[in-house]
């Protein structure tokens, strides 16, 4: 939670937007299109923060939300604009929080779709305001960093005209950076996005879009009032999670926090309400009034389902329960990832966890070992698998090591995408021989300009977690933008690699893959192993299995020679200091089969450098 | 670099000497067997070049601070002996560097500062361009009575993969006039395994030297090591190849053996009697001395070393008389894991009980040591693999 000082109060405490008109919108922009510049001029131009204390990116709090560039938790803020109340609701930027994003979009009834004019718009853009359109929401198309050189808004305006149907005369042309025709896209936000409609005498109805914890208030969502009236200090019902709260507190974001009495329909604002647990208080959820209870909730409430999975293992084992304290903080604030705990033979006890996709996955890690100055190591990306057993039972598995056996198995269904790449069309085959070898299958091909097109491919979700993306990236030398969406289950021809060391299963390396790329999964393992394990007094088979079979076999050659030719003065105290180090450095080893593995051998093994 | 007497903490801590010895009493029969001698060695860091895979502590064009060297070799000898080093020496070694670039009548006054044993064994290394007639005579009179010649090789072209500027035929040559000179022990060192080395190239050498009417009553042959910051290090086309090493050692070992020598230490054959006995007793966990920069000391349950260059070397002895860069006294255990560590690369070998509980985890072990009764000693195999073995030693096992 940010907390900010900033003396500008510009409501009486109690007062609600009153009768001046509201509109709610937010943006909806690629990462680096500029939203971040774009809200900072935003809260200049309508004075909403001391330029003394004005600083860039002011609504990403966190530190990687700024590296990044991307916004992982949702802000709002609320600043006055001709005589209008505006509501800013900055939504998360990334492909995995779509339906957060979804949520977001719920709380407005305009968006602004913002697109660099040097690059066009971007898949998951496209996605998100394909969203807004079937929310019914006002689109204010805008062309940002019109002051480039490269920039071509010509060309961005027709490729927008064409895919979204906006009439390219109707498309702002603005610079975030330098503030030009920023005025302009407020008034565009007045007049064409229509203001909340909702009654304030039925029952309240209010969406939380968002929630974070904070560790003296406890959870604090962000709150749209749709119907009716929140009243600070009122006692109210959450519809999905069926429990009973006392409004504690009740304000806005200017963006200062700032406690009101009331927030009518239409306003968007904050709401404490004595609650530690982010899980309690979902995006999505609706907020009535216990005494006076809506009849119906807000329509759209999902519960978070996790997509991705991995084991997180502490590098030092004696950091187990630090890491379980660390993941039981951070979910105190991120209600959609899971974990419990896993034994692994090669990494020792650590947590299985869930993430809604792979960057919540990176985003999740990377906070473990920064925010809580932790080593981890984690294992290859998985997905949810079910499992149809020919006695006509399912399982439902996602660690490769719970796969039955393939004797039980009648067949398996894996988890599909609905995966949308826009790329200018000189990468036109590089990305259709990539999604190929993923066993993508294509829906659609459509130009978006003569020089764009957009490829939608139904592709397998275990194939794009493991370093799809980056592929992807490198091979359209970063032009490509991905965006996907859950596609349903298929069933497919898949099997466990196993790897073994010295005949003894790892199970850290067990993977699920499709059968026809298991030779080459199984392959490239052996091989790296074999670079990667010391070798023994005696050869170390590395195989890799399917069931009973060995598809692939490499061996780690015994040692021929190992000894100092040299033994006199320093270096009889050298020897010894090697010998000591290398017993230390044994308790970091596992043994595996009698083969003694560094962790790092695993460390780097486990690393998607993918050369598929 | 400082000139300056730099002396560490650790200077300090030696000065609180005389301590007292660690206690090796109760340790088991094994580390009984210390022997009763003490040693001193005299690092002479002087060269007239520096080989490519040399990184020893050494001074090349420094000739001109020999006299200082002198002084200052003696000065540090006097400090020692005021703390009570058990002197006379059974056994003085003089290495190098190249020993033989010091003007004789400065060796003879080094020799003579130290005090010594009657038969005292006084070993110098020997570059083969060095040794004429006059200056074996001179050594001799100065009272060595055993040469290490650093042949290294015997042809051009093994001698110039290694980056050994010498005469070719000097090894040989140098070997002849010692073996004439009629001294009861006398070595030779080879560095066998380079790449520019063939198997013939090193039969031959050892072939050369076991022709001579007076042979080396030891051979030493060490596998090419590549050094990290030597010239060596950075040209990896002649770096060796581990296949190459291993068979080249296995090569060297029966050839020696078919001429009477049997390895005394991992590198090191000799024939019954003619080993260095300084080196012997070091390898059995005996103490030393050492004087000169970079020089190793061994003594009252401590080992340190000398600071390694000449110049700081010489700041130190001139202005206190001490020059120790780093020290550390041993702990029991350490003691015992020394013992063992060294004892595995000898033909006494270790006890059984070191190794046993790493044999039944690792039978492969068991293939590469050869019982002798209570003793478990390496093969020619094991040999090659001796610090890979030295991981599994268990000093806690002894007792």
């Amino acid at each position: 939670m940010k907390t900010i000082t900033c003396s500008l109060t510009r409501y009486a405490p109690g007062a609600v937007s009153g009768s001046r008109p509201i509109r709610n919108f937010s943006i909806i922009s690629h990462v680096d299109h500029g939203k971040s510049t774009l809200s900072d001029r935003i809260l200049e131009l309508t004075h909403a923060v001391d330029p003394r204390l004005m600083r860039e990116q002011y609504l990403d709090s966190m530190d990687l939300e700024r590296e990044r560039g991307i916004t992982i938790k949702a802000q709002n803020v609320r600043v006055h604009w001709r005589d209008h109340v505006l509501h800013l609701i900055d939504t998360p930027g990334h492909v995995d929080f779509t339906y957060e994003v979804s949520r977001s979009l719920a709380a407005c009834e305009g968006a602004v779709l913002l697109v660099d004019a040097s690059q066009g718009i971007q898949a998951q853009t496209l996605a998100t305001c394909y969203q807004a359109i079937e929310n019914d929401l006002e689109i204010v198309a805008v062309l940002n960093k019109i002051d480039l050189p490269a920039a071509d808004p010509e060309r961005c305006a027709t490729e927008i005209e064409r895919v979204l149907g906006i009439d390219s005369s109707q498309i702002l042309r603005i610079s975030a950076k330098t503030g030009e025709g920023v005025p302009a896209l407020l008034d565009a936000v007045v007049e064409r996005v229509p203001p909340p409609s909702g009654s304030p005498e039925t029952p309240l109805r209010a969406l939380i879009f968002d929630s974070a914890y904070d560790q003296y208030r406890g959870v604090v969502s962000s709150i749209r009032v749709v119907d009716g009236v929140l009243r600070s200090g009122s006692r109210i019902r959450f519809m999905q999670a069926g429990s009973t709260h006392e409004a504690e507190e009740v304000g806005i974001r200017s963006p200062a926090s700032t406690p009101v009495d009331q927030l009518g329909a239409g306003e968007v604002g904050y709401l404490v309400a004595g609650i530690k647990d982010v899980g309690r208080a979902r995006s999505g959820e609706t907020v009535t009034s216990a005494e006076r209870p809506a009849p119906e909730p807000l329509a759209g409430y999902r519960d978070p389902k996790p997509m991705v999975f991995c084991g997180l293992f502490p590098l030092d084992g004696d950091e187990l329960p630090e890491l379980r304290d660390a993941l039981e903080k951070l979910k105190l604030n991120d209600s959609s990832f899971t974990f419990e705990p896993e034994s692994s033979k090669a990494l020792g006890f650590g947590f299985r966890c869930g993430f809604l996709g792979l960057l919540h996955m990176e985003i999740v890690r990377e906070r473990l070992e920064r925010e809580f100055d932790l080593s981890l190591i984690a294992t290859a990306p998985s997905v949810a698998y079910v499992a149809h057993l020919t006695d006509g039972s399912e399982i439902h598995f996602e660690n490769p090591s719970d796969m039955p056996e393939a004797s039980r198995l009648d067949h398996v269904d894996e988890p599909m995408l609905r995966a949308t790449v826009i790329v200018p069309s000189d990468y036109t085959g590089t990305v259709m021989e990539l999604c190929q070898s993923r066993r993508g299958e294509m829906l659609r091909m459509e130009y978006l300009s003569p020089e764009r097109l957009e490829l939608v491919y139904r592709i397998p979700l275990a194939e794009v977690v493991v370093d799809f993306f980056d592929q992807l990236k490198s091979r359209t030398k970063g032009y490509a933008s991905l965006d996907y969406e859950p596609a349903g289950t298929q069933t497919a021809n898949l099997v466990r690699v196993d790897v073994l060391i010295n005949h003894v299963p790892v199970d850290a390396f067990s993977t699920v893959v499709h059968r026809a790329q298991a030779d080459s999964y199984g392959r490239r393992m052996t091989e790296k192993l074999r670079s990667l394990i010391p070798r023994q007094l005696f050869d170390v088979p590395i195989q890799a299995a399917v069931g009973g079979r060995v598809i692939a076999r490499e061996t780690v050659k015994a040692k021929r020679k190992d000894v100092l030719a040299k033994c006199y003065g320093g270096d009889i105290t050298r020897k010894r200091k090697l010998l000591e180090r290398q017993k230390e450095g044994k308790k970091r080893m596992k043994s595996i089969g009698r083969v003694e593995v560094p962790q790092e051998a695993f460390v780097s093994a486990l690393r998607l450098d993918d050369d598929r | 670099m400082p000139a300056g007497p730099a002396r560490s903490p650790a200077d300090n801590r030696l000065l609180t000497l005389p301590d007292e010895p660690a206690r090796e009493a109760g340790l088991g029969g094994f580390l009984d067997a210390k022997p009763d001698v003490f040693g001193v060695y005299v690092h002479v860091p002087f060269c007239r070049d520096h080989c490519d895979y040399c990184a020893f502590s050494v001074a090349v064009g420094q000739e001109h601070l020999a006299e200082r060297y002198s002084r200052a070799i003696e000065r540090e000898l006097a400090v020692w002996k005021d703390r009570g080093v058990p002197l006379p020496a059974d056994t003085v070694y003089l290495g190098g560097g190249t020993p033989s670039r010091l003007p004789p009548r400065l060796l003879a006054e080094i020799l003579g500062s130290i005090p010594r044993r009657p038969g005292a064994e006084v070993t110098m290394e020997v570059n083969p361009e060095d040794l004429t007639d006059d200056a074996l005579a001179a050594w001799v009179a100065a009272g060595v009575n055993r040469i290490s010649l650093g042949v290294q090789a015997t042809c051009a072209h093994v001698l110039a993969g290694i980056g050994r500027r010498q005469d070719a035929s000097a090894g040989m040559q140098a070997a002849g006039l010692v073996s004439a000179a009629g001294l009861d022990s006398w070595g030779v060192d080879l560095i066998i395994g380079s790449p520019s080395e063939t198997d013939a190239d090193l039969l031959q050498a050892i072939e050369s030297l076991s022709a001579l009417e007076m042979p080396p009553s030891q051979v030493s042959c060490y596998l090419l090591t590549v050094e990290s910051r030597t010239r060596l290090a950075r040209d990896w086309r002649r770096h060796p190849d581990e296949e190459v090493l291993s068979r080249r050692y296995e090569l060297a070992d029966e050839a020696l053996a078919a001429h009477g020598y049997q390895w005394v230490e991992i590198s090191n054959w000799a024939r019954p009697g003619g080993g260095c006995r300084h080196n012997l007793a070091t390898w059995s966990g005996a103490e030393y001395l050492g004087l000169g920069p970079s020089a190793c000391s061994h003594w009252a349950g401590r080992r340190w070393e000398n600071e390694r260059s000449l110049r700081r070397w010489l700041a130190c002895v001139e202005a206190g008389g001490s020059a120790v860069a780093e020290s550390e006294v041993l702990e029991p255990y350490q003691v015992i894991l020394e013992r063992l560590v060294l004892a595995l690369r000898t033909p006494s070998g270790v006890p059984r009980s070191a190794l046993a509980g790493a044999i039944d985890t690792y039978p492969e072990l068991a293939e590469l040591l050869d019982p002798s009764g209570e003793m478990l000693v390496l093969n020619r195999r094991g040999r090659l693999l001796c610090d890979a073995v030295a991981g599994y030693l268990d000093p806690a096992a002894l007792g």
